[in-house]
């Protein structure tokens, strides 16, 4: 079985061999023009060494100065123009040496022939010899498949190991009843957001930097609401929060357009900056351009005794960046 | 023999270097100014380690809250992370900081310049061909990981800019079919915007693993290059068995070395003269603010071009999303287009060329209008793309409204390489028969007749 | 051949990066109201065939003007949005407005006595601002649209122009108005403390940023970053490149 296989390996090899040796062209003379293109030019420039000289001098004088300024702090502007400046000089010396003033010589150099078949039979050989001797070698390909399996386990699956999983993912501190407050945690009334306004809100108490903090606070005209009848109350007198954190790739959804005179404007939206996506407010986030694949979790809202507004639920789906097996309600 | 009186033989008479420098001082280099995109690379690399390491000396990767005190007083007494208060002090109070800075994000974004316009130029002359497919494929991961380490470069400075392009690249690592959420969580220390690990590991990230990953992709592809050494360009007396050019010593060496400093010069120039990344301006980051036109670095530019083109699509069964829409354009586009990169040299022997032949020769572009012709209709494509992630401030300055230019985009990006592809294809055979240099004016490579590769090419044409 | 594309592409990057300045639509109703200081005068010249008469609006066209307030009456006078040729298209900020001073006067007198109400005209001082909540109010409130240093911005169907040249009244007019699709803020949102400092952290930084790095850019970012290193540092260094790269001999 084992001596098979490897004469078929043989049998390959020597089949590309083969191969190759019948496509490849005969030799090299096929492109050969009989042109020797070598030779050496010594040049004698005078001028150039002169310029060489105050290239040099020159690049001397910008690098020294770069080291006495940025010792006293000097503008950047001024240091890069110096230390750039004396590089500059620097690189156009070598230049100038390296063509006009060392010799000049175009020399032909032949290729090392790449791939040794002798060579590639001798160390299949030295391969083969290694296994001499062996019997029960497909148990031990077997039995080194198992450790090999195991290491790799060993290897990789610490990994799972240092995350927290995806389980975090669908966290969001907002709860029935938690208040919502501004940059500065004061509570945000309900008359503080005039119609055609917004606020960015975060839950009281809560961390502000997480995914399901932030949610953007915006007043439309209560008549013109079109909210899916399960949500009719989460609105009161026009106002609707929504997740800020845009459902495609997790950036601020910070921009509101509210049209002063919507005839002949455009409807009130939120939109992503990053890739704009447009989320129509008044009909629950709904998605109606760009790469978003779901609307904005939505936040219901009371308006408390104090007329300040409190969350009346949690966020009506997951906050973010969808991944696998994200809810897309 | 001491190392002061005679140190060549005292280092030979230990390691027997004499030999192989010898060799080295006679290595030939073929002459033409393409070749030396590849060393910009390299030389651009280089600003990065020594300006990279000026700041790594002040810069403290940590999200710690503090409040900042310093020459800036729309940001005196904010709260912000000791990360983006340290790239703050970088900038307005360290000597020579700002400098350092400019200069390393010019240098990032050159050497990624330099690496796609050698890529344009290996592509374009078949110079991925054998025996040189490794040495390509090591060049097509070195483009990915510089594109990597710049964006978590850009990342760790916590300012308004880098953490809406961490909330986007979060979101994709989430939308990845059933690990992304585990895998989003695990990079990022917990949920955006992650843990109190999460900046330490881009920073180890940024100035030690990608770092010297590159460095050694970069030694390695510099052995394959010698190895093989270097292709060039038909020519009088140039032969597939020879290399015909300047040797490495002096004149090579002296002008490459200028090429360094030069290289150098303008970056330095550049960071001291041209503001790049005012940090200072953006302000810091908060997952709850966004501002209008942030874009990526250029080089992402295609990404967030892709993201803001592609349909609302989601994969959904049962009400719960399996694909999120960000997979689309942050993980299905660039795979597509380092897909064709990885496999353009096998794509090329099956389709285009049929030869199992080694070639150190370079094609001209004609000399394969149908390699040529594809490769232009995916270059296209891309540019496309990336072009339409600038559309914001397209429309802001050319007043084409936003939306337009979308619908425009999502049409074009399928009819505008299939145009590329004949007009480029039909472009190359024109030349070959006119057998006209289009550069001929300002280039003065000599060529010889076209060679018979693309017999198949021309039948085709003429059936 | 290359010159030219060169050429073409520096005239696209100049303008894509807006540094020449954005050439101002000229207003066709210039003469409109020319000489006259009577309010209904004004109004009947150069507004009533939008507005209606009484400034009742005209369903479908333009709105009602009664009871709007000074200051909004104000912000689209003064900043010479109105009055309006072409009633459907946003009209960018335009100087000098079509009525002087005293028109202006004379047409706020007369709608604002119409019908009361509205805002009246703010006082902006944004010498007793605060510039640090100013810049934060901007960065919570403002840059979602124009832009975190105010270079302006775009949703999908409009521009949030450019705050490079307002003055802090028109700042303070426009936050309480909200006009066109501009969100409104009233004192309960932000009081004139804000608005003080909003308006002095947009003309203090936002309109002389702090280029300590050098040439500014435009101050928009990556983009014109990326026209300067394709087009600048690799045009210069492919010059570089042919130097060292041509033929050394024969």
């Amino acid at each position: 079985m084992r001596r098979l296989l490897w004469r078929v390996l043989e049998l390959l090899a020597i089949l590309r061999g083969v191969v190759r040796a019948a496509r490849e062209p005969p030799a090299d003379e096929r492109d050969d023009d009989g042109i020797d293109p070598s030779c050496r030019v010594t040049p004698s420039s005078p001028g150039a060494e002169r310029a060489l000289a105050v290239l040099l001098v020159l690049a001397g004088l910008g690098l020294a100065a770069f080291g006495v300024l940025i010792a006293v702090d000097a503008d950047p502007r001024l240091l890069g123009a110096v230390l750039g400046g004396g590089l500059a000089c620097l690189a156009a010396a070598l230049i100038v040496a390296g063509l006009r003033i060392v010799p000049q010589e175009v020399a032909v150099e032949e290729r090392p022939p790449l791939g040794d078949e002798r060579a590639r039979a001798a160390a299949l050989e030295q391969l083969r010899g290694g296994t001499e001797g062996v019997s029960r070698r497909r148990l031990i390909v077997g039995a080194a498949g198992a450790a090999g399996t195991g290491l790799a386990a060993a290897a990789v699956l610490p990994i799972t190991a240092l995350g927290p999983g995806a389980h975090v993912l669908d966290e969001s501190p907002w709860r029935a009843g938690v208040a919502l407050v501004d940059e500065d945690g004061q509570p945000i009334g309900a008359d503080a957001v005039p119609v055609g306004s917004f606020a960015t809100a975060f839950p009281a108490g809560a961390d502000r930097r997480e995914l399901g903090s932030p949610v953007v606070v915006v007043h439309v005209d209560p008549r013109t609401l079109d909210l899916p009848a399960e949500r009719r109350t989460w609105a009161p007198e026009g106002l609707l929060a929504f997740s800020k954190i845009c459902t495609h790739a997790g950036c601020a959804v910070s921009l509101f357009r509210y049209p002063l005179y919507e005839p002949t404007s455009d409807a009130p939206a939120l939109v992503c900056p990053c890739h704009y996506s447009t989320f129509d407010v008044r009909r629950a986030a709904k998605v109606t351009l760009g790469p978003a694949g779901r609307p904005l979790p939505q936040l219901p809202l009371r308006i408390d005794a104090r007329r300040r507004l409190v969350a009346g639920g949690p966020l009506s789906g997951s906050v973010g960046p969808a991944w696998w097996g994200t809810q897309r309600g | 023999m001491s190392p002061h009186v005679d140190p060549v033989a005292f280092v030979d008479e230990r390691l027997g270097a004499a030999g192989p420098l010898r060799k080295a001082l006679r290595y030939v280099f073929p002459e033409h100014w393409s070749f030396l995109l590849g060393e910009m690379a390299l030389y651009a690399f280089v600003v990065l380690l020594a300006t990279g390491t000026f700041l790594a000396l002040f810069f403290e990767p940590s999200t710690a809250q503090t409040t900042w005190h310093g020459p800036y007083a729309p940001l005196d007494g904010a709260q912000v992370s000791v990360a983006y208060g340290s790239a703050l002090d970088l900038s307005l109070t360290v000597p020579g900081g700002l400098l350092m800075r400019q200069t390393h994000h010019w240098a990032a974004l050159l050497f990624v310049v330099a690496i796609t316009l050698h890529l344009l130029r290996v592509v374009f002359t078949g110079a991925f061909r054998k025996p040189r497919e490794l040495t390509y494929a090591v060049g097509v991961t070195l483009l990915m990981l510089a594109v990597l380490e710049g964006y978590v470069g850009y990342s760790l400075l916590d300012d308004l800019l880098s953490g809406m392009g961490l909330a986007i690249g979060y979101s994709t690592a989430l939308s990845l079919p059933g690990i992304g959420g585990a895998l989003g969580t695990l990079l990022w220390d917990g949920a955006f915007p992650g843990g109190p690990a999460f900046v330490p590991r881009l920073f180890i990230a940024h100035v030690f693993i990608l770092p010297a990953v590159i460095a050694t992709l970069i030694g390695l592809h510099l052995w394959m290059v010698v190895r093989t050494r270097h292709a060039q360009f038909p020519g009088p007396g140039r032969r597939e068995r020879n290399v015909v050019g300047s040797p490495m010593w002096p004149a090579y060496a002296l002008r490459s070395l200028g090429w360094l400093f030069a290289v150098a010069a303008v970056l330095v120039l550049l960071g001291g003269l041209v503001q790049i990344n005012p940090v200072w301006q953006w302000g810091p980051y908060e997952p709850w603010v966004g501002e209008n036109g942030a874009q990526p670095d250029w080089y992402l530019g295609w990404l967030i071009g892709a993201l803001r083109l592609m349909p609302n699509w989601e994969a959904a069964v049962f009400g719960r999303t399996i694909i999120p829409n960000p997979f689309f354009g942050g993980v299905v586009f660039p795979g597509i287009v380092f897909g064709f990169l990885y496999a353009l040299p096998a794509v090329d022997r099956v389709f285009f060329t049929h030869d199992q032949a080694e070639h150190h020769l370079l094609d001209r572009a004609r000399d394969n209008p149908r390699r040529s012709g594809v490769l232009a209709a995916m270059l296209v494509f891309v540019v496309l793309i990336f072009f339409f992630g600038s559309a914001d401030r397209v429309f802001l300055t050319l007043s084409i409204p936003y939306e337009l230019q979308l619908w425009l985009a999502r049409g074009l990006v399928f009819v505008a390489p299939a145009l590329a592809y004949v007009l480029v294809r039909r472009w190359c055979l024109a030349l070959r028969r006119a057998d006209a240099h289009p550069l001929r004016a300002v280039d003065a490579e000599l060529v010889p007749p076209p060679r018979t590769d693309d017999t198949l090419a021309t039948t085709a044409e003429r059936g | 051949m290359t010159r030219r594309r060169a050429l073409a592409l520096a005239v696209c990057a100049a303008v894509v990066c807006g540094w020449p300045a954005p050439s101002r639509a000229q207003s066709p109703q210039r003469h409109v109201g020319a000489g006259r200081t009577s309010g209904p005068a004004l109004y009947d010249d150069g507004c009533v065939s939008c507005h209606g008469p009484d400034a009742r609006g005209v369903p479908g066209r333009a709105p009602s003007l009664r009871g709007v307030g000074a200051a909004a009456l104000d912000f689209y006078l003064a900043t010479g949005r109105m009055p309006l040729a072409d009633a459907t298209i946003e009209p960018p900020r335009s100087q000098p407005p079509v009525y002087g001073a005293a028109q202006r006067h004379a047409l706020i007198a007369y709608l604002t006595q119409l019908q009361p109400g509205g805002d009246p005209i703010p006082a902006v001082r944004p010498q007793l601002g605060d510039l640090a909540r100013g810049r934060r109010l901007f960065a919570d409130s403002c840059s979602g649209c124009h832009q975190i240093v105010a270079k302006g911005g775009v949703d999908p169907v409009i521009v949030a122009p450019a705050l490079d040249e307002v003055t802090p009244l028109e700042i303070g007019e426009a936050i309480r108005v909200g006009p066109y699709l501009m969100p409104r803020f009233d004192e309960r949102r932000l009081d004139a403390h804000d608005v003080d400092s909003i308006a002095r952290y947009i003309t203090e930084v936002a309109q002389h940023p702090p280029d300590r790095g050098g040439w500014g850019i435009g101050n928009v970012g990556p983009i014109p970053e990326g026209l300067v290193v394709w087009l600048l540092a690799g045009g210069v260094l492919i010059v570089v490149a042919r130097i060292i790269g041509r033929r050394a001999t024969g």
